[in-house]
C-alpha cells in the first residue's frame, strides 16, 4: 500500500536545525513561487541567484529510517558551510519519494521542472532510481545517488550519474576476499533479500570469495518482508559461515532468529547489514559480526571527526553509512561547483567537473570517480565487539582491515568484468563443492 | 531431523503469535462486519509502548510481562476511542468505516514514526526465558516455548468468556444475528465498544509479545495486517476456533513453505486463502464461533 508522498520546501537561513515550522514551509513556498514567477532567460544574473540543491529520500514509511538519515547528512554539511557550496548561497529542497518509484517519478518532475534544482542528491533505493533514471537522463541532471544498482555505473551507464557511496558488489568482493583468506572460510551459505540489492551484492560476495578459493553452498533468498526468519536460519547446515546482506531494519531481526537457533557460524555482510546506526538496536546476538561498508564511524580522520561531532550534536543520532553517504555527496557538489567558478547553468561543463572531482579528507577517506561514474574509495572491514565502543553505545563496528582504492571492478580488469553478465539470482551459478 | 522439529516448534510458535493477533480481528470482522484494517497498527503501537515502559525512557521501568499488560490496557482504550469517535459515527456504512480504519492506519504509521523514529527497536528477550530447551539434540529457544503457552492461555480464557459468561452469550448472539439480539434487548452498539476495545487490546498485547521474536521497526504493521486476514478468512471471520485452527494451519505453512519451497513462499501463504474463498467461503469454521 502506498502512502501519499509529502514535499517540504526549506529555504536558506530559514532553517537552522532541520525542524521546519508549517509557517516557514508555507512562507518558503510563495518566495519560491515568486522566484519561479519572476524568472526570465537572463545568463547575468544567474550567478547572484542562490544554488539550489534538491534532495530525493525517503521520510515516511517502513524505508524513513535511512532517508532521514540522508536529510540529516544534507543538513549536516549544509550548515558547516553556512549554507554556501562553490561560493554561491544554497536553495534546499526537500522531497519525500515515500518509496515507491510512482512518487520518486512525481517527486523529480517536481524537483527539475518547477524548483528548478541545479543537481539532484537521491533518491535512497535502487527501484526508485531505476524508475528515473531515463528522466534525470533525457533532462541532463547531475544526480547524485546513494541507490546501488550495479548497471547503472556498468553495462548500462547514465552520464548524468554520479556514485559517491558504492555500488550493490563494491563493498562485497572485499568481503569475499577477506572471508577466503582471513577469515579462512571454506563454505559459506548466502541470504539476502530477494531483489536486486541482494542478488548485486551476494553475486559480488560469491565471485570474489571463490575466486580464493571458497565455496558458496546455497542461497536463501527471503521476501523484503519477513517477520520470521527462523524458516530461513532452519535450512542453515554443513557451512563454516554465513554471508547475509540484508537492509533496513532486516539485519536485526536476522540476527536475532539466528542466535535464537542456536547457531555459531562466523557471519559476514555489506554496507546494510551491519550499518553502525543499527548498533544502539543490535544485541549481543550480533557480536563477531563481520562486514564491509565503504563508511565507518571508527575511521580517525578531520572529517569524519567533524561529521560525527556536528550530526550528533543537532541531531542526537549516531550516523551511519545513510547520513554518511549524504554528506559526502554534498562534499563533491561543493568541489565540483567550486570547480566551474559556481556556475552550474551549462549541465554538461557542471557534470564533467563533478566527475573529475577528487577529495583527500572526507569521513570516509579519500574518493575519486571511475571514467564509468563510480567511486573509487577504502572499505573497512570491521567486527562488533562489546570493549571500545563510543558515543555512548555498548557495541561498536571494530575496524579490522582497509582495503584501500577499490574500485567497482575488484581485482578484475574492467574489460574481463563488464563481459560478465550482471551479477543476479543465478549468476555466478552455484557449483558442487 | 533438527530441521524438521524447529520448524515445528516454530510453525507452533508463529502460530501462536497470530492467535493472539486474530482472534481480536475475527470477533470485530463477526460482530461488526468490517474489517478492521488498523489491527496491524494496533499490534505496532502496543510494541513500541511496551519496549517505551521496558526502556525507561519514562523515567520508571517495567518488567517486561506489566510491561506487556499496559501496553495491551493502552491500545484497548485506544481501540474503545476509536469505535466511539470515529467508526460509531459512521454506523449502517460498511465502506466508510473500512476506509476510515485504512486512513487512521497510515496515520497512525507516521505518528509512530514522529514519535519513536524510523530506528528498529530491538526487544530483549524477558529475564529467565532467554535460554534454550535442549531436546533430540535440537536447541529450542525458550522463549518461543512460552509463546506457545501464552497463546493456548489465552485461546482458552477466551473460550470460557465466549462459552461461559453471560457477556460472551451476548456476543455470541450479536455475531449470529444483530438484528435479532437488539430485539431481544442485547445493547449491541456497547457491545461493538466492549470488543473492538478487547481485539484492540489483544493486538498490543500480541505486538509486545511478538517483539523479541520480530523487533519493532516502522512498517511492522502492514507486514502483519495481511497475516491476520489470510488466518480470519482461512478459519472464517468471528470464529474463535476457526482463527485458532487457522493460525497454527498459517504458522505451519508460513514456515514450511519458506523453508521448503522459497521462490514460492507467497504463493503457499495465499494459495489456501484463495482456494476456501472458492469452495467454502464462509471460512473453515464461519458460521460457529466456538
Amino acid at each position: 500500500m502506498s502512502r501519499k508522498p509529502t514535499s517540504g520546501k526549506v529555504s536558506s537561513g530559514k532553517v537552522s536545525s532541520g525542524k521546519v515550522s508549517r509557517r516557514a514551509v508555507l512562507a518558503g513556498t510563495a518566495a519560491g513561487a515568486a522566484v519561479a514567477l519572476g524568472r526570465f532567460p537572463n545568463p547575468a544574473i544567474a550567478q547572484s541567484e542562490p544554488f539550489k540543491l534538491g534532495l530525493l529520500t525517503v521520510k515516511t514509511g517502513p524505508l524513513a529510517q535511512g532517508g532521514i538519515q540522508m536529510e540529516q547528512g544534507v543538513l549536516t554539511y549544509l550548515k558547516e558551510k553556512n549554507y554556501t557550496l562553490g561560493g554561491r548561497k544554497v536553495d534546499f529542497v526537500s522531497a519525500d519519494t515515500g518509496g515507491n518509484p510512482a512518487g520518486t517519478k512525481t517527486k523529480v518532475q517536481e524537483l527539475v521542472e518547477r524548483d528548478r534544482v541545479d543537481v539532484i542528491l537521491g533518491p535512497l533505493a535502487a527501484f526508485e532510481l531505476l524508475a528515473i533514471s531515463d528522466y534525470v537522463k533525457e533532462q541532463k541532471m547531475p544526480t547524485l545517488s546513494l541507490a546501488a544498482a550495479d548497471n547503472l555505473t556498468q553495462r548500462n551507464p547514465n552520464p548524468y550519474l554520479l556514485r559517491a557511496s558504492a555500488c550493490s558488489s563494491q563493498a562485497m568482493h572485499p568481503m569475499g576476499h577477506y572471508a577466503a583468506t582471513e577469515l579462512k572460510l571454506k563454505r559459506v551459505v548466502t541470504i539476502s533479500e530477494d531483489f536486486a540489492f541482494g542478488y548485486e551484492q551476494m553475486g559480488g560476495f560469491q565471485a570474489a570469495f571463490q575466486k580464493d578459493g571458497g565455496c558458496v553452498t546455497n542461497k536463501l533468498w527471503p521476501p523484503l518482508v519477513t517477520p520470521d526468519y527462523t524458516p530461513y536460519v532452519a535450512q542453515i547446515s554443513d557451512v563454516d559461515g554465513v554471508c547475509q546482506g540484508f537492509a533496513g531494519s532486516n539485519p536485526l531481526r536476522f540476527m536475532k532468529a539466528y542466535a535464537s537457533a542456536g547457531l555459531k557460524y562466523q557471519v559476514v555482510t555489506g554496507q546494510t547489514g551491519a550499518d553502525d546506526a543499527l548498533l544502539k538496536s543490535f544485541g549481543d546476538e550480533a557480536l563477531g559480526l563481520v562486514s564491509c561498508c565503504p563508511y565507518t564511524l571508527d575511521l580517525e580522520n578531520a572529517a569524519n571527526q567533524r561529521f560525527v561531532d556536528a550530526i550528533r550534536k543537532d541531531y542526537d543520532v549516531i550516523p551511519g553509512f545513510y547520513a554518511a553517504g549524504l554528506y559526502v555527496n554534498c562534499m563533491v557538489v561543493d568541489a565540483g561547483l567550486k570547480a566551474v567558478g559556481g556556475d552550474a547553468s551549462d549541465k554538461d561543463k557542471f557534470m564533467t567537473a563533478l566527475k573529475g572531482v577528487s577529495l583527500n579528507d572526507t569521513p570516509r577517506g579519500p574518493i575519486k570517480f571511475d571514467h564509468l561514474n563510480n567511486v573509487i574509495g577504502n572499505f573497512y572491514i570491521r567486527r562488533v565487539v562489546d570493549e571500545g565502543a563510543k558515543y555512548g553505545l555498548k557495541l561498536w563496528n571494530k575496524t579490522i582491515k582497509t582495503y584501500e582504492n577499490v574500485s567497482q571492478f575488484w581485482v578484475w580488469p574492467e574489460a574481463e568484468f563488464l563481459a560478465h553478465p550482471v551479477y543476479s539470482r543465478d549468476y555466478p551459478p552455484l557449483t558442487k563443492c | 531431523m533438527t530441521f524438521w522439529l524447529l520448524l515445528t516448534v516454530n510453525s507452533v510458535t508463529f502460530g501462536g503469535l497470530l492467535f493472539l493477533l486474530s482472534a481480536g480481528f475475527s470477533l470485530i470482522f463477526g460482530l461488526m462486519r468490517i474489517p478492521n484494517l488498523t489491527h496491524g497498527s494496533m499490534f505496532m503501537v502496543g510494541a513500541y509502548l511496551g519496549t517505551t515502559f521496558l526502556s525507561g525512557a519514562l523515567g520508571f521501568k517495567l518488567n517486561f510481562w506489566v510491561a506487556a499488560i499496559l501496553a495491551s490496557v493502552e491500545v484497548a482504550i485506544l481501540g474503545a476511542l476509536m469505535e466511539r469517535l470515529l467508526l460509531r459515527r459512521l454506523a449502517g456504512q460498511p465502506l466508510a468505516q473500512v476506509l476510515v480504519t485504512l486512513g487512521v492506519s497510515f496515520m497512525v504509521a507516521d505518528l509512530c514514526l514522529m514519535a519513536w523514529g524510523g530506528d528498529p527497536i530491538s526487544v530483549a528477550t524477558p529475564p529467565g526465558f532467554a535460554g534454550f530447551v535442549r531436546w533430540g539434540g535440537a536447541a529450542f529457544p525458550l522463549y518461543r516455548m512460552a509463546v506457545i503457552v501464552i497463546a493456548v492461555v489465552f485461546a482458552a480464557a477466551l473460550w470460557l468468556m465466549l462459552d461461559r459468561t453471560r457477556l460472551g452469550a451476548m456476543i455470541r448472539a450479536g455475531v449470529d444475528d444483530p438484528q435479532m439480539a437488539r430485539v431481544v434487548g442485547i445493547r449491541v452498539s456497547q457491545l461493538f465498544t466492549i470488543v473492538f476495545a478487547l481485539g484492540a487490546g489483544l493486538a498490543g498485547f500480541a505486538g509486545m509479545i511478538g517483539g523479541p521474536i520480530l523487533s519493532v521497526y516502522p512498517g511492522l504493521d502492514q507486514d502483519m495486517l495481511p497475516l491476520a486476514l489470510v488466518v480470519v478468512i482461512l478459519g472464517g471471520t468471528g470464529s474463535l476456533l476457526g482463527s485458532f485452527v487457522g493460525s497454527i494451519i498459517i504458522g505451519f505453512i508460513y514456515n514450511f513453505g519458506q523453508a521448503l519451497l522459497p521462490e514460492l513462499a507467497y504463493f503457499i501463504l495465499f494459495l489456501p486463502m484463495v482456494l476456501v474463498l472458492l469452495l467454502r467461503p464462509q471460512g473453515l469454521f464461519g458460521g460457529q464461533i466456538l
